[in-house]
């Protein structure tokens, strides 16, 4: 149905009329222009369209707009603050925790939703929370490694 | 398969006008100093152009550009799909010039801009461009300093370089900067001899761990990818597909499609397509089209289709053989028969393929996720009935590889659709498109009889391998009398071989072929009674085999023991893209369920000097994980012509949970020449689990992946 939606989109409002069915990742990536959300399997398998609902992990190729009318929608573009990457994207960085950088955005968006929920996991958690996030170039250690890092280095603010 | 075979399967393509294309290179580069070089001049580095001039272009095929700025930039038709080469070639060049890494711009995969390039494949851009990219380098620093010599009226030998500067030795005063060397010049210079590169002592950035240099675009969103090229009035493209394979299609209905707002129908031939601003809608609209196919009947499945290739497989082809097997079989006292089989893998890159095309006046641009660029061009040119000059490919990052990416069908869609349209076009392909077209790393069958005399030396081996190809299949062990026969070929087999396309995936032909040949060694060992290494390094001469399998072992505390010993630890090794590698790993096995955890992986490998010790490191992890997939899960299921697997569900890739310690050694070995590092700690992945779950629970599988029902199928044969 063409009607209109409003969210809040990275800090900003976004208000769009639209065929409120359709699907956030492509509206996001078309309609908005924000390509940092990957299309992966389109069936919620891989986990490379993560995204930020209202502070929840969610993907995007599952969710219709309209599911985010009135909510905050934060994208990999969104998550620097002035500037200043995120320490998970930052952590990422200095484990070389990637490696094409495809599954990068939705891994750093799936930890992030993590460690604001557990800001102080061990290992077996953030295995756990991380398991239906695929990566084929095989990052998956160094990754871990990363998300332990960050929330070293947070001390559990997030 | 002979290296040069490899290079040339699939990709021996038409060359474009080598003299032209410099020309057009030159004028294009702007100001500064170039140098030209070619990956196949046979005077620089004799082993690898041997027997590949042929056809390659002898001219050149990269060129790197001392700017007047200073800035060195690398142009080079090769491509980063994750390996990293966007760092470790620009290492080389900073070494050699004198120049910090951050100065060094890496200009790849892009046609008009880029000389021509075979493409990235192989483990091979490191091994064959790096000797020739240093050499540039060193050339390129040569010419620095002679015109420094003539600007300063110093001589030469009494001039130094660092930082991007030519400093005399007596008087740091006396200096002049790149950027002043090269401004307003422009020199041009072939490189066709030998220059002096640096030597290991000298490295200051080559060797020494380096993080990526494509990290913050990537973990920002920024990365262009190819779907993220997004062109003014560009329109998403969604093809009509058949249901299953062999089909032709008979009638479609688009009328219900072309109802949908904004969405245009075209049809040239068996492409279908709906194009639409959002690709989405394409979709929905796509799935309005009423389509008849006529189908083919095909009886191959998953199951029988072992038989079907030994059964259409060609005579054979020996490609290494020795000794008399009549003798040898008479001197063993031991003998192991044994038939090792291997299903379908997909590439699975989580970039599905993908191409954005654009068309003006009569100049075509792709932008692609392809390891191929310059086969993308000419593919293209030949689609669309034009010169190949009217064609550019622009590589953005690709989004994993793994050898899928060398076929180019998408590029070729979207070239098409743009025409059709005058718009800009993108083809993405879903998950379900990539799963069905994907070219497969082909089934393949291998059989082995071989036997030991009773202190466990190998008398005889006869290996036959059917479609999984040559790479990897001569064994390394000293045995006198042996035979190595391949049937059929790893890719470009005969028509009613496979049932769908088949092509290269990481390290083509060896991860199979080294899974036979290893767990044939172990059950060697076994029958010998003798320690699964021991049984190796008795067996073997090379001196690289025999120090990484000690290194690896020294590295896991190995402690000998004949298997089963229920310790679950198995050991392999081979040789993968001039790389030595050994690889210990350590299981757990469920005996209820069949699940086998692997718990510990250790890896030892010898490629010669590292670029990047960091970039090395991560490639081989990147192998060990990928290869649990192959080893334990990955198996395209099809009945007929019917693909099952579509999705992510039902093919399982490896997850975090699977994910062992992990625990690398690389032999330092500064004054070889650099081997292939993107393939090889892959190969040993299927073997060495298979010789740990024997070792752990005494149960042999034949077959990868070694699946929960395949192990519980072994233990019950006891």
């Amino acid at each position: 149905m063409i009607e209109n939606v409003k969210f809040k989109l990275n800090g900003k409002s976004v208000a769009l009329r639209i065929d409120s069915d359709r699907l956030l990742l492509w509206v996001l990536r078309t309609d908005l222009g924000l390509t940092g959300t990957k299309y992966g399997c389109g069936e919620s398998y891989c986990g490379a369209c993560t995204l930020l609902v209202d502070n929840e992990a969610v993907r995007s190729c599952q969710v219709a707009v309209k599911d985010v009318r009135g909510k905050h929608v934060v994208t990999i573009e969104g998550l620097a603050k002035n500037g200043d990457l995120h320490p998970v994207q930052k952590a990422f960085m200095e484990y070389d925790a990637l490696q094409c950088g495809y599954c990068t955005p939705g891994m750093i968006m799936n930890a992030v939703a993590f460690l604001r929920k557990n800001p102080r996991p061990t290992s077996a958690q953030i295995i756990a929370a991380m398991d239906d996030n695929l990566c084929r170039c095989g990052a998956h250690n160094r990754i871990v490694q990363a998300i332990e890092a960050a929330a070293k280095e947070a001390k559990g603010g997030f | 398969m002979k290296e040069d075979k490899y290079l040339e399967m699939n990709f021996s393509g038409k060359f474009p006008d080598l003299e032209m294309d410099r020309r057009k290179f030159l004028r294009t580069a702007g100001g500064g100093i170039f140098i030209l070089f070619t990956l196949w001049d046979a005077s620089l580095f004799a082993q690898e152009g041997r027997g590949r001039r042929g056809n390659l272009p002898t001219d050149f095929n990269a060129f790197l550009r001392i700017g007047e700025d200073g800035r060195v930039s690398c142009y080079t038709g090769k491509i980063e799909m994750g390996q990293g080469i966007i760092t470790s070639l620009a290492q080389m060049l900073a070494d050699e010039l004198d120049v910090s890494l951050d100065s060094v711009d890496m200009v790849m995969g892009d046609t008009d801009l880029c000389p021509w390039d075979m493409g990235t494949f192989g483990s091979m851009s490191t091994r064959f461009f790096g000797p020739p990219l240093r050499a540039a380098g060193a050339e390129g620093r040569r010419v620095l300093l002679e015109l420094a010599a003539e600007q300063l009226k110093i001589d030469v030998q009494d001039l130094n370089t660092a930082n991007g500067v030519v400093s005399s030795k007596k008087d740091e005063k006396m200096r002049v900067s790149y950027a002043e060397l090269a401004k307003g010049k422009k020199i041009e210079r072939h490189l066709t001899e030998e220059v002096k590169v640096k030597s290991p002592e000298e490295f200051k950035v080559v060797s020494k761990p380096v993080t990526r240099r494509d990290a913050l675009e990537k973990v920002s969103g920024k990365a262009k990818y190819a779907g993220d090229i997004q062109l003014p009035g560009m329109l998403h493209a969604k093809l009509l597909r058949p249901p299953q394979h062999a089909a032709r299609l008979a009638e479609a209905d688009t009328s219900a499609a072309e109802q949908v707002e904004g969405a245009q129908v075209f049809r040239d031939g068996d492409l279908v397509a709906v194009l639409h601003k959002y690709p989405d809608v394409a979709e929905i609209a796509l799935a309005k089209i009423k389509a008849k196919y006529d189908l083919a009947a095909s009886d191959l499945d998953d199951k029988n289709i072992f038989d079907h290739l030994v059964k259409v497989a060609p005579s054979g082809e020996a490609v290494a053989q020795g000794g008399d097997l009549q003798v040898g079989e008479s001197e063993a006292s031991i003998l192991v028969e044994a038939t090792y089989l291997d299903g379908y893998k997909s590439h699975a890159p989580i970039e599905p393929h993908t191409a954005t095309a654009s068309i003006e006046g009569d100049k075509v641009t792709v932008w692609p996720s392809s390891q191929t660029p310059f086969s993308a061009k000419r593919e293209v040119a030949e689609a669309l009935g034009i010169p190949q000059d009217n064609v550019r490919i622009i590589s953005p990052f690709v989004g994993g590889g793994f050898g899928g990416k060398t076929r180019n069908l998408q590029v070729v869609e979207a070239a098409r659709l743009a025409k059709l349209s005058g718009k800009p076009v993108q083809v993405a392909w879903n998950r379900k498109e990539e799963f069905f077209y994907d070219s497969f790393r082909p089934a393949a069958v291998i059989t082995i009889k071989s036997g030991t005399d009773d202190k466990g030396n190998i008398r005889f081996w006869d290996y036959h391998v059917y479609f999984a190809g040559e790479r990897g299949s001569q064994q390394f062990y000293s045995i006198p009398n042996h035979r190595t026969m391949t049937h059929g070929s790893g890719w470009g087999s005969a028509p009613g071989t496979h049932p769908f396309a088949t092509g290269a995936w990481r390290a083509p032909g060896n991860n199979t072929n080294t899974f036979a040949r290893e767990s044939q060694m172990d059950m060697m060992a076994a029958k010998a009674g003798m320690d699964p290494l021991e049984f190796r390094l008795q067996n073997l001469t090379d001196a690289k085999m025999k120090n990484v399998l000690t290194t690896a072992a020294e590295k896991f505390g190995w402690k000998a023991a004949k298997a089963p010993s229920g310790m679950g630890r198995g050991i392999a090794c081979g040789t993968d893209a001039g790389t030595s590698v050994a690889t210990i790993a350590e299981v757990e096995v469920n005996k209820t369920t069949g699940e086998v955890k692997v718990k510990r992986v250790v890896c030892a490998q010898d490629m010669g000097l590292v670029i990047n010790p960091e970039g090395a490191t991560i490639q081989m992890e990147g192998c060990i994980t990928m290869g649990l997939g192959y080893a334990l899960r990955e198996d395209i299921r099809f009945k007929g012509n019917d693909i099952l697997d579509a999705n992510f569900d039902t093919y399982s890739i490896p997850r975090f949970s699977w994910l062992p310690k992990i625990e690398t050694v690389i032999i330092d070995n500064k004054n070889a020449d650099p081997q292939g590092g993107g393939e090889p700690a892959i190969i040993t992945m299927g073997a060495v689990i298979a010789n740990a779950i024997f070792d752990a629970v005494g149960a042999r599988l034949f077959q990868q992946p070694m699946t929960p029902e395949r192990v519980k199928e072994a233990l019950a044969k006891g």
